[in-house]
């Protein structure tokens, strides 16, 4: 019973670039309805960690189980894992070509081979939840960077996934476009949408997150209830850099 | 004078010959040029290889000599019986895949990984991400450059009046030696060829803005 509420779990995960080891054994788990939040300076191997866990990346040690069964194994299919976990890109990455309905339902139509009609419904649905219904028929140049953010969102989330990752979803947006990003965040996170989101914004951590895991080194140096890990760490490097987040971030 | 007004009907429909070898070699360089450039991204080790031996090979070498060489080495030699204009659309065409393989690649490198990365992590296959992402936007990005390749075929196709081919400057040289009279008949030539490149780049520069999307620009 316990089992079958694990959503992601992680078991000493390692990765290496050219020799340098960016992931250093990594191992968390994460329940249904849970929202994780990564943090941790630039180059811990928070992004490649997230690349690893839905096979964009190969991992070169470790195991990844998604709903009970393993991913990281020779015989999965990773066209059908991928399709169960959606992933939210720092630069949006939304289909150039394309209006912001059909980057939604692009993806719905070729892979999960629903009609277009029905594409286009679910589509229309996905953007309303993510309040860009009037902007359907608008192309990603025609948006701002939340907007463009927003859709790429309601693209993923689309797919109907188990589970979202989010890979600093906030940091190439504009100060003033972040709220309406997060905003949406929030709202799938009051959903229970299970999800593992590296961020920096401590705002969101404290309002939703069940845990913040500091990343450090390739490994995970501490986790725990965000209150803890941001007022109270128990590392030194956690406890700077939380202070040095907490003079930039600011806002009140 | 009168006698080369006799002679503009007969160089006049050479505008149709002139017109199949541009439109047999493009679209024979368009699929071949299509093939490798995703060959040469996204193929292995020995695609690679291969592709840029040919890509080499057909840019190297003038066209007089490839038509030669397949009209009477090649062809001959591998036992087809290719006609003159037949022989020449064929060799138009592979020389044309390697200029047109050069565009797209360009065109496709230009887009960057992050748009089949997308793809991919929505449970896209990589070739259904090539097929449906990458290569609407890297075709529209060619555009400009394809023109050009459009604009060359149309003047190098004149050289298959070497084969015999009845294009326009074949015919327009039987004019001179039927009339003795050169000024009048190349000027003529000259002209019908200007008319065919302005048509064609300026029908693909309708096309090209007709499919723009916001964003998404050609280099030109």
């Amino acid at each position: 019973m316990a089992e079958t509420n694990v959503v992601l779990k992680v078991e000493g995960l390692e990765k290496s670039f050219a020799g340098i080891r960016i992931l250093n054994g990594v191992s968390f788990e994460i329940d249904r309805g849970q929202i994780k939040v990564i943090c941790g300076p630039s180059g811990s191997g928070k992004s490649t960690l997230l690349r690893c866990l839905n096979l964009i990346t190969q991992p070169d040690k470790g195991q990844v189980w998604l709903e009970g069964r393993e991913i990281t194994n020779e015989k999965s299919d990773v066209n059908r894992v991928r399709q169960r976990i959606g992933f939210v890109f720092q630069e949006f990455n939304l289909f150039n070509h394309l209006t912001a309905l059909k980057n939604v339902s692009i993806a719905l139509e070729k892979v999960k081979k629903m009609s277009k009609d029905e594409a286009n419904d679910l589509a229309m649905k996905e953007l309303a939840r993510v309040n860009l219904a009037n902007d359907a028929h608008k192309y990603p140049a025609e948006l701002s960077g939340g907007q463009k953010q927003r859709v790429a969102i309601a693209r993923a989330l689309a797919m109907n996934p188990v589970i979202m990752f989010y890979d600093e979803p906030t940091s190439a947006l504009d100060p003033h476009l972040i709220g309406e990003v997060l905003d949406v965040m929030k709202k799938l996170a009051q959903e229970k949408l299970t999800s593992l989101v590296v961020t920096h914004e401590i705002g969101f951590a404290r309002s939703v997150a069940d845990e913040i895991m500091f990343m450090g080194e390739g490994k995970i140096l501490e986790h725990g209830p965000p209150s803890e890990i941001i007022e109270n760490p128990k590392h030194e490097v956690v406890r700077q850099f939380f202070k040095r987040i907490n003079e930039l971030y600011r806002r009140d | 004078m009168a006698a080369f007004a006799e002679f503009l009907p007969y160089i006049l429909s050479g505008t149709v010959w002139t017109l199949g070898l541009v439109a047999g070699g493009i679209g024979i360089g368009f699929v071949i040029g299509l093939v490798m450039a995703i060959g040469q991204i996204y193929g292995g080790q020995e695609a690679k290889v291969i592709i840029h031996a040919y890509v080499w090979f057909f840019r190297s070498i003038p066209l007089l000599v490839l038509l030669f060489l397949f009209y009477w080495g090649v062809f001959p030699a591998t036992g087809f019986k290719l006609d003159p204009l037949a022989c020449s659309i064929v060799v138009l065409g592979l020389r044309s895949g390697a200029y047109q393989s050069q565009i797209f690649r360009g065109a496709i490198l230009s887009l960057g990984d992050t748009q089949l990365l997308a793809a991919r992590a929505l449970g896209m296959s990589k070739p259904r991400g090539v097929f449906h992402i990458v290569l609407p936007q890297a075709l529209r990005i060619s555009m400009p450059g394809w023109s050009n390749e459009y604009a060359t075929m149309i003047k190098d196709s004149a050289i298959t009046f070497a084969l015999g081919v009845l294009e326009i400057l074949t015919r327009t040289r039987y004019a001179v030696s039927a009339t003795h009279e050169a000024l009048i008949p190349y000027f003529f030539a000259g002209g019908l060829f200007l008319v065919l490149t302005y048509a064609g780049t300026k029908a693909v520069n309708i096309v090209y803005e007709r499919t723009k999307i916001p964003g998404l620009v050609g280099r030109l």
